[in-house]
């Protein structure tokens, strides 16, 4: 169980239609690998984020399926086209199935 | 046969160099490439990818991929016990097929990148990162 979860989100706050921006997403998470091995030599068993997506408006932007492989506090920078108002959804997917939420809205103007 | 000296050296300089032949574990990574692209034939051009030359920690390599036109895209490290990194699958609302995120790598090693394009080719990139300290602990 990964404790202390925090994800963190930059979304601009204001775009016009159809600007293209780019979203920085990182989540405070320990990513074990699950090749580790602890002081006794057992193996620390895996425990990462398997998957991250990103929506707006309920329209896919990116889906990303991460693996051990991928460094503590995964971070993921991509490009999203506005197409008006509205709010990104970013959500997690943890190995124990836990589900990390969080919603960004930007405004067109 | 009498083994002489002259013979010795000879034998354990081949040995050394066949041990030195870059005989590394590919097969794993070459069975995620053939599951990803189910066979077909991957080409090259079109897909960008950015790694370091030199990564002084393993644990956190920065690398971005940019493919105009693709659908998703597959990150390997060739070297890591396990292959796969991350696959990104880019929905309609994508504003470019970029991403960057950052991997671990267990020591020294090749980092392929393959992406599915729109019409169903693939291309492939790939870029050797010199890793200092490993990132895979144990």
């Amino acid at each position: 169980m990964a404790s202390g979860v925090k994800p963190r989100v930059k979304v601009p706050k204001s775009a016009s239609a159809g600007d293209v921006i780019t979203i920085k997403t990182l989540i405070s998470h320990p990513m074990e690998s699950g090749q580790r091995k602890d002081g006794d030599g057992n193996i620390i068993p895996r425990s990462i984020i398997n998957r991250f997506t990103c929506e707006f408006n309920g329209e896919s932007v990116i889906d990303v399926k991460l693996e051990p492989a991928v460094s503590t506090n995964p971070y993921v920078e991509f490009d999203a086209t506005v197409p008006a108002a509205g709010d990104f959804k970013f959500t997690w997917y943890d190995d124990d199935g836990s589900v990390y939420e969080e919603t960004k809205s930007i405004s067109v103007g | 046969m009498k083994l002489t000296r002259r013979d010795a050296l000879a034998l354990g300089l081949g040995a050394t160099a066949a041990s030195l032949l870059p005989f590394r574990a590919f097969a794993a990574a070459d069975e995620a490439i053939a599951a990803f692209t189910g066979g077909s034939e991957v080409g090259e051009g079109g897909l960008t990818l950015t790694a370091p030359e030199i990564a002084e920690n393993g644990n956190t390599v920065p690398v971005s991929v940019d493919a105009p036109g693709a659908v998703s895209i597959l990150i390997l490290a060739t070297g890591n016990p396990t292959p796969g990194v991350a696959t990104f699958n880019f929905g309609p609302l994508a504003g470019s097929q970029a991403a960057s995120t950052r991997i671990r790598l267990a020591g020294t090693q090749d980092v392929v990148a393959i992406a599915k394009m729109a019409d169903g080719s693939f291309v492939k990139a790939a870029s050797t990162v010199k890793v200092t300290i490993g990132g895979c602990g144990g």
